[in-house]
């Protein structure tokens, strides 16, 4: 639905050149919630701002619903946009329209008779839950319902797509959690694509399908989430589940052991113990509902270095987990 | 003077007032929004970025702004009669009042216009709004109190110009304050005009407070 090719973004200041985006790919299947995931600086804004075309990419190519949007211009270019709907951190909500007048907006834009716009806003204000609210301005409202609005007026035009730039960055957790449901509730009814960036682990975690890690400009891991955090290494991965920095004392062995679905309902700890008469010592760990699927990371710590522990090892990976060995540090001479 | 000596003098003084500040105020609203709206939107990462109308706008800004008033009254007599068709009376006092006021008030709408949160504006344009809708939707529309409030300002300031141009030939009340009160030392017409003068301020402040109050919804 969403692919992005090679896309660079260069800002020039006063002879200073600044890499915000750097020979980007991205692709977007539909139906599909995609996080890019980053701290602020990271250059994930711009990325997002480029998909609609806010901010023209210096180099690549934007393509959205087999659309390539850097051949269009002017009045085409603004019916593309009209079709792919953006959430923004701070709602961006006209404070001199209500509620309904916000909504309204778009449909004015398209074109909409009069009639038909009324008819429609109340769809979709139904649609977010804001029916009650339709006569307030954004001011007498929640942030959570600013958001609310925000993404009944981005629906407006019937998108097939969804931009979120850090659509619950600012709000409270609770509310966080309540918008990124309904975000996960428009997908799965609408079949609308959701190509969201966030800075908060967390929005990964709960709606996205597919992830991918920006830093300096370029993607550095990306895939389904389920993937990514069964893959050694990843950053994601350590981000979800953080644990303090290995320190394997000599003679013993540390790993991170990865397990997801029916291998987490399955006690290898104990297996393990009993089958290889072993002492399992856990330094830490955590489980997470990922989409449905428990997900969990487990450091264990087994006496005997590494090489003592080969049958052990594979055991672990014989019974499905990702095993991650730290290596001990040199022992003093 | 007696009082039916006075009341016909300050009626048609007051009238000719209202006259020159009403109209020069509605070309100033005209122009001062025009010119706000094209120093906002022809700016480098503006909507419509065309550096050299920026410059050339704020340059007649500047300029406009910098002149003093009783100055341009004097300077643009031969503008006036050639516009007009003469350079004295309430009409001819309008074109320098405007002239005055354009640059002043292009300011003001322009604070107000930058004071939109941009994000709106981000917001329309992702929406597909083209940018005559942006300016008209978002930008006029949010800015619409502040708008409000510095044409108060400006009005006020028309009011107190116009008692200058009416000194000079332009009549109104600043012509009556001249003519009584300091050639004459009729103390009572001045009082008189005095008291006018602040009733009237008032109300357009009242007035402009009022309206900007409803339209502000922040």
């Amino acid at each position: 639905m969403i692919q992005i090719e090679k896309l660079s973004k260069v800002y020039r200041d006063r002879g200073r050149q600044v890499t915000a985006v750097d020979a980007v790919d991205l692709s977007v299947r539909a139906g599909e919630v995609h996080g890019v995931l980053g701290r602020s600086g990271a250059g994930k804004s711009t990325l997002l701002r480029c998909v609609n075309l806010l901010e023209r990419p210096d180099a690549g190519r934007v393509v959205v619903d087999g659309q390539d949007l850097l051949a269009l211009s002017g009045g085409r270019l603004r019916k593309a946009r009209q079709r792919i709907g953006m959430i923004h951190q701070h709602f961006g909500l006209l404070s001199s329209r209500t509620v309904a007048g916000n909504v309204a907006f778009p449909l004015e834009v398209m074109g909409v008779p009069r009639a038909e716009r009324a008819e429609r806003v109340r769809e979709l204000l139904g649609l977010v839950g804001l029916t009650e609210h339709a006569a307030a301005y954004p001011a007498q409202i929640s942030g959570g319902q600013k958001q609310r609005v925000g993404i009944a007026r981005a629906l407006a035009g019937r998108p097939n797509v969804l931009l979120s730039d850090e659509a619950t960055s600012a709000l409270d957790p609770e509310t966080t959690a309540s918008i990124l449901e309904l975000l996960r509730d428009l997908n799965r009814r609408l079949g609308l694509t959701i190509l969201l960036i966030t800075h908060e682990m967390d929005v990964v975690k709960r709606i996205c399908d597919s992830a991918a890690i920006m830093r300096d400009g370029r993607i550095t891991e990306s895939g389904p989430v389920r993937e990514l955090l069964m893959r050694p290494g990843s950053e994601l991965a350590r981000g979800l589940f953080p644990l303090p920095p290995p320190r394997p004392r000599p003679g013993t062995t540390v790993a991170d052991v990865t397990f997801e679905g029916d291998s987490a309902d399955r006690p290898f700890v104990s297996s393990l113990a009993r089958d290889f008469a072993t002492d399992v010592n856990i330094l830490g760990g955590a489980v997470e509902d990922i989409g449905g699927t428990r997900i969990g990371r487990l450091r264990v710590e087994l006496p005997g270095g590494p090489a003592a522990n080969t049958a052990q090892l594979a055991h672990l990976r014989g019974a499905g987990l990702t095993v991650e060995v730290h290596e001990a540090e040199e022992a003093p001479a | 003077m007696t009082w039916d000596e006075m009341a016909p003098l300050l009626r048609q003084g007051t009238l000719e007032t209202l006259q020159m500040t009403g109209w020069s105020t509605l070309f100033t609203a005209l122009g001062g929004i025009l010119l706000g709206v094209l120093l906002v939107i022809t700016e480098r990462g503006g909507l419509l970025p065309l550096a050299p109308l920026n410059k050339a706008v704020g340059l007649v800004v500047n300029v406009g702004r910098a002149v003093p008033f009783i100055i341009l009254l004097m300077a643009l007599i031969p503008v006036t009669t050639a516009v007009v068709g003469t350079s004295i009376g309430t009409r001819a006092a309008i074109l320098p009042l405007t002239v005055a006021a354009i640059p002043f008030y292009a300011r003001l709408v322009e604070t107000s216009l930058r004071e939109v949160e941009p994000g709106t504006v981000a917001a329309a344009l992702a929406l597909g709004a083209s940018r005559r809708e942006i300016v008209g939707k978002v930008l006029l529309r949010e800015a619409r109190p502040g708008i409000v409030a510095g044409l108060t300002v400006t009005v006020i300031a028309l009011i107190g110009y116009s008692a200058m141009a009416g000194a000079i030939g332009g009549g109104g009340l600043g012509d009556l304050a001249k003519r009584y009160g300091y050639q004459r030392f009729e103390t009572e017409m001045m009082m008189i005009i005095v008291v006018l003068l602040v009733l009237l301020v008032a109300l357009v402040q009242l007035l402009g407070d009022v309206t900007a109050r409803r339209l502000s919804h922040r």
